[in-house]
This record gives C-alpha cells, sequence and structure tokens, in this order.
C-alpha cells in the first residue's frame, strides 16, 4: 500500500461481510467495471478464478459483485440482496468457475459486459484488505487501483501522443501517479491508462474526446465517492 | 513532526515528553500522514463505534444464518440462556461479541477492526464496558483511537492478517487493542495499558488460522468471543499493576517471530488444523462450488 496506514485502515473500513478480499474487493471490481462500461449492464457473465472459484458463494463474492455491478458501495447493506435488486433492475447474470489459471492471481473475477450495443472485459484481482487491482480493460494491460481518478484512452499508435496527453492533464495541475501505455501491434491501437491525484474538469474531458486520433476516452473517478 | 507509531517505547516517550495523554499522538498521526482534521477524525471514529453497536444489536435481533448454515443465531441463544456461568455481565459480553461477528460472516454491515475476521472483538468488549461503566461516547472514541495506535504498532513490526502471521495476527491483535483501550477508558496509566496489551499478546500467540471450508465462521466467531474474554481477563490483571514481565515490545516481536514460522496450511490456506479434520474436508465438500472447470497445468485462459 503506498504511504502510512490510515487510524481507519485500523478502525475500519466499515464493510459487509464476511472478508475485506472476497466481500468488499469484489465489489469494488464490480463498481470499476461498470464506469469501464458506462452504466449498469443488461447482461453480465461473471467467471472466478482460483481461489474465488470454489468460495465465491460462501463468502458472498457472487451477490458483491452484482452488488458492485448495480453500483451499490461496500458498505451497502442490499449487497445481501443483490440477487434480488438485480431481477427489479433488469440485470441478467451468470456465474462460470475457472480453477487452476496459473497467469492469474489467487483472487480473480473477470466481469464480461453488455449494455445495447455495447460490450467490456474488464479483469480485476482482489488484493487483501479491500483494495484491487484492475489488471485488464478489453485485453490491453491496464494495472490501475481505481482509488485515483482514472482515465483509459484508446488512441490510434501516433507519435508525440504520450507528451500530448500529459501536457494537456498538466494544464490543469493534476498529478499523474502512474501511467501505462499497451498497444495490440505496432501503428494498430494503443491503450493509455492513466491514474491522478485529482480529477479532470468536463471540458478537458470532452477536448481529449474531440481529438480525432483518440478513439475512446473512459474516465473513472474515485470509484468510492 | 507526529509520532509514526514504530514502537511502544517510543509512543511512551513522546506522551510523557509532551505531558499528552495516548490518544493524541494518534489524532496527530491521522492529521500529518492523511491531512485530516482532529473533529473529522473524532467524528469518523464515532461513526465506526455507532456501526459496532448497530452490529451487536443486529446479530441480537435478526435472523443470523449463514449461506453455509455453520452459523445459526449463536449469539441470541447465548444471551438469553437462563443460567449465567459467571455473571449476567460477562454471558453479555460474550453474546455481544458473537452477534457482531454473525453479522459479518451473514453478509451484514462492520467494521473491520482491525479486520473483518475480529470484527466482534471491540463491538462486544466496548459496548459493555460502556453500560458497565456508564462511559461517555467520547470516552470509547479515545479507547479507540488508542487502538488504532496498538494496531499501527502491531502492523509495522508483526502483521494484522491471517495469510500472514495466523489467526494471533488478527483476533490477537484485535483482543490487543481492546484490551488496552478498555484500560484506558477506565482511567489506566500508560504504563497498564501497554501492560494489558502485552499480556493479552501472551495470551493469544501462536493462534493459527484454519477455517473450515475457507469460510470466515468456523472457528472464527467462537473466537471472537474468547479474544473478548482474554481481553477483559488482561485488563483485569494490567489495572491491578501486575507487571507482564516481557516488554510489550518484545511481545509484539515475538507474535512475528512465530507468524512468520507458521507454516502456510496454517494461514489461511484451509489445508490445516480445523480445516483438514475429517468432518471439516466433509462440510468443505458440501459448502463449496463443485462446478468448476479446471485447467490443465500447462494450458492458459483465452
Amino acid at each position: 500500500m503506498a504511504g502510512k496506514s490510515s487510524v481507519f485502515d485500523m478502525i475500519g473500513p466499515v464493510m459487509i461481510g464476511p472478508s475485506s478480499s472476497h466481500t468488499a474487493g469484489v465489489v469494488r471490481i464490480g463498481r470499476a467495471a461498470i464506469r469501464v462500461l458506462g452504466g449498469i449492464p443488461d447482461e453480465a457473465l461473471i467467471t472466478f478464478y482460483n481461489s474465488f472459484a470454489r468460495t465465491y458463494e460462501g463468502h458472498g463474492s457472487d451477490r458483491a459483485i452484482i452488488g458492485g455491478l448495480l453500483d451499490m458501495k461496500t458498505d451497502d447493506d442490499r449487497i445481501k440482496t443483490a440477487f434480488e435488486v438485480a431481477k427489479e433492475k433488469g440485470l441478467q447474470y451468470s456465474f462460470k468457475s475457472i480453477g487452476n489459471a496459473s497467469v492469474y492471481h489467487p483472487n480473480t473475477v473477470k466481469v464480461n459486459l453488455t449494455k445495447g450495443t455495447k460490450k467490456v472485459e474488464v479483469i480485476g484481482e482482489s488484493l487483501g484488505g479491500g483494495l484491487i487491482n484492475i489488471s485488464k480493460v478489453d485485453g490491453f494491460n491496464a494495472d490501475f487501483s481505481a482509488q485515483a481518478h482514472t482515465l483509459i484512452i484508446k488512441a490510434q499508435d501516433v507519435s508525440g501522443a504520450i507528451a500530448f496527453i500529459s501536457s494537456v492533464i498538466a494544464q490543469e495541475k493534476t498529478n499523474i501517479a502512474t501511467m501505462s501505455v499497451s498497444r495490440k501491434g505496432k501503428n494498430d491501437i494503443a491503450c493509455h491508462v492513466i491514474e491522478m491525484d485529482s480529477g479532470l474538469q468536463p471540458i478537458t474531458i470532452e477536448y481529449l474526446k474531440s481529438l480525432p486520433w483518440i478513439k475512446e476516452l473512459i474516465y473513472i473517478p474515485d470509484i468510492d465517492l | 513532526m507526529s509520532y509514526l507509531f514504530e514502537t511502544f517505547k517510543g509512543w511512551k516517550a513522546y506522551c510523557e515528553e509532551k505531558d499528552v495523554p495516548l490518544y493524541q499522538p494518534v489524532l496527530e498521526y491521522e492529521v500529518d500522514q492523511k491531512g485530516k482534521e482532529e473533529g473529522a477524525i473524532r467524528e469518523g471514529i464515532l461513526r465506526a463505534y455507532r456501526v459496532m453497536r448497530e452490529a451487536v444489536e443486529t446479530g441480537l435481533k435478526e435472523d443470523m444464518t449463514s449461506r453455509s448454515g455453520m452459523i445459526n443465531n449463536g449469539a441470541k441463544k447465548v444471551y438469553n440462556h437462563k443460567l449465567s456461568v459467571l455473571s449476567p455481565e460477562f454471558q453479555k459480553l460474550i453474546s455481544r461479541a458473537l452477534a457482531a461477528k454473525e453479522v459479518n460472516s451473514c453478509m451484514g454491515r462492520v467494521v473491520a477492526a482491525p479486520t473483518a475476521g475480529a470484527s466482534g472483538i471491540l463491538p462486544g468488549t466496548l459496548y459493555t464496558l460502556q453500560e458497565i461503566h456508564d462511559l461517555p461516547d467520547e470516552s470509547i472514541v479515545e479507547g479507540l483511537l488508542v487502538g488504532a495506535g496498538i494496531a499501527l504498532i502491531i502492523e509495522q513490526n508483526a502483521s494484522l492478517a491471517g495469510a500472514v502471521g495466523g489467526c494471533q495476527a488478527e483476533t490477537g491483535s484485535a483482543a490487543a487493542m481492546a484490551s488496552g483501550a478498555m484500560v484506558y477508558c477506565l482511567g489506566g496509566s500508560i504504563e497498564q495499558v501497554f501492560n494489558a496489551v502485552g499480556i493479552t499478546i501472551q495470551c493469544m500467540l501462536g493462534l493459527v488460522c484454519d477455517p473450515v471450508a475457507g469460510l470466515v465462521e468456523i472457528p472464527c466467531v467462537v473466537r471472537n468471543a474468547s479474544a473478548a474474554a482474554i481481553a477483559n481477563s488482561s485488563a483485569q490483571i494490567a489495572l491491578a499493576d501486575v507487571d507482564a514481565v516481557i516488554p510489550v515490545d518484545e511481545c509484539v516481536e515475538a507474535m512475528g517471530e512465530i507468524g512468520a514460522s507458521m507454516e502456510n496450511k496454517y494461514k489461511e490456506t484451509a489445508l490445516g488444523g480445523l480445516a483438514a479434520t475429517l468432518t471439516g474436508q466433509q462440510i468443505a465438500k458440501r459448502v463449496l462450488i463443485q462446478d468448476i472447470e479446471i485447467l490443465p497445468d500447462e494450458e492458459l485462459p483465452e
């Protein structure tokens, strides 16, 4: 964890039980995933891997992920009845378990979400104590904690893109905490994932979105707010 | 510069030099490290205490049956039982610690203090202490701040996670926090508070984390009750100025050393101890997901 622990890590967090890694962390992965999608999904396929694969029912990870996909916070007592809430809101879901996926972190969950014609695939790892890492978005390496404000930009692989984007962010006096870029191939689409200490103004986001070489922009403010 | 909670010795020296109560450096630490205001910190801790009290009450009132069925309204049974082994207060203490922890196992709202697996200990002990001694909420808030300071030191020099240090790291740390908080709330000296922490750790050392079927239920729930009892016995001993002999910092060091040499099967993996018993394995077979696709060793997903 970055920096020193807080008094509220010792007396807290306030959360729905039973487990910070198998319940609270999973809720947060769900909350991060719907921000990538841009809303509550109509359909969700959830795959639990490795340690999650066998224990997801007992730890309530299934209700936790559905609760997160319905935008519930980690201390929302509706998590326990998330399946009923999903029915009311028209969210269809199914679960799958896969063991021995050695490339994945022991506590990994993958969600494939559909909303209208939009589809996303998000892979999240629950690191313990409710902390998470979103490792992949639509097959691109992402690696963000969703604790800070996150910008995901899919753009043409043009030269100067990184410098340009970071200078736009710098104009807002926003500090970049982490930044990573991955691409599927040379001159193909590159995915920029930028974690910032503070948020961006809507006008900056609209400006970046309007650039022709930027194909898609997803802005995820601190998911716990 | 605030005190960084490296050792109990350092915490005591800081308080004595500045002539401040034990909770003051904890407030200063949070102000310094996290940029919060004192008032907001006290308010946040009070909110957490209210959630703790609610968890106790929910666990004694609402149906507490876990998905696996292993937890089934035990706290209410203890609370309502006609025969008190020791005293009605002791009976209440035990049932309250069980109640808050049962709420955790049954997907209710709790405060992870320091972890979700140990979320019944501070609620059970402080609720009961407040009732018996008619303490104001402000006093409990200061006690909880002292508890947070205790946990910060244990986190640095041993661990608070069952997966790293076994159950001693979770219920042991929570009991140490509770015991220190109680002695503080009852007007104990710094020496007495730290003695209570040291004695509690001495009583909890070596406890392994061996949850049946990997769930936070058996033996976690009953261990929250026993840890609450130990927190009380240690507070009673420490208040009478009985010395822990081994200084509290060295007790924490022992906890870290034991945690480090504990085998992995005793660290939340559900491979040893109670989890590995015949009945434990039968329960695991019943409650765990069986419809699972196991990938061959060489094949990668996708």
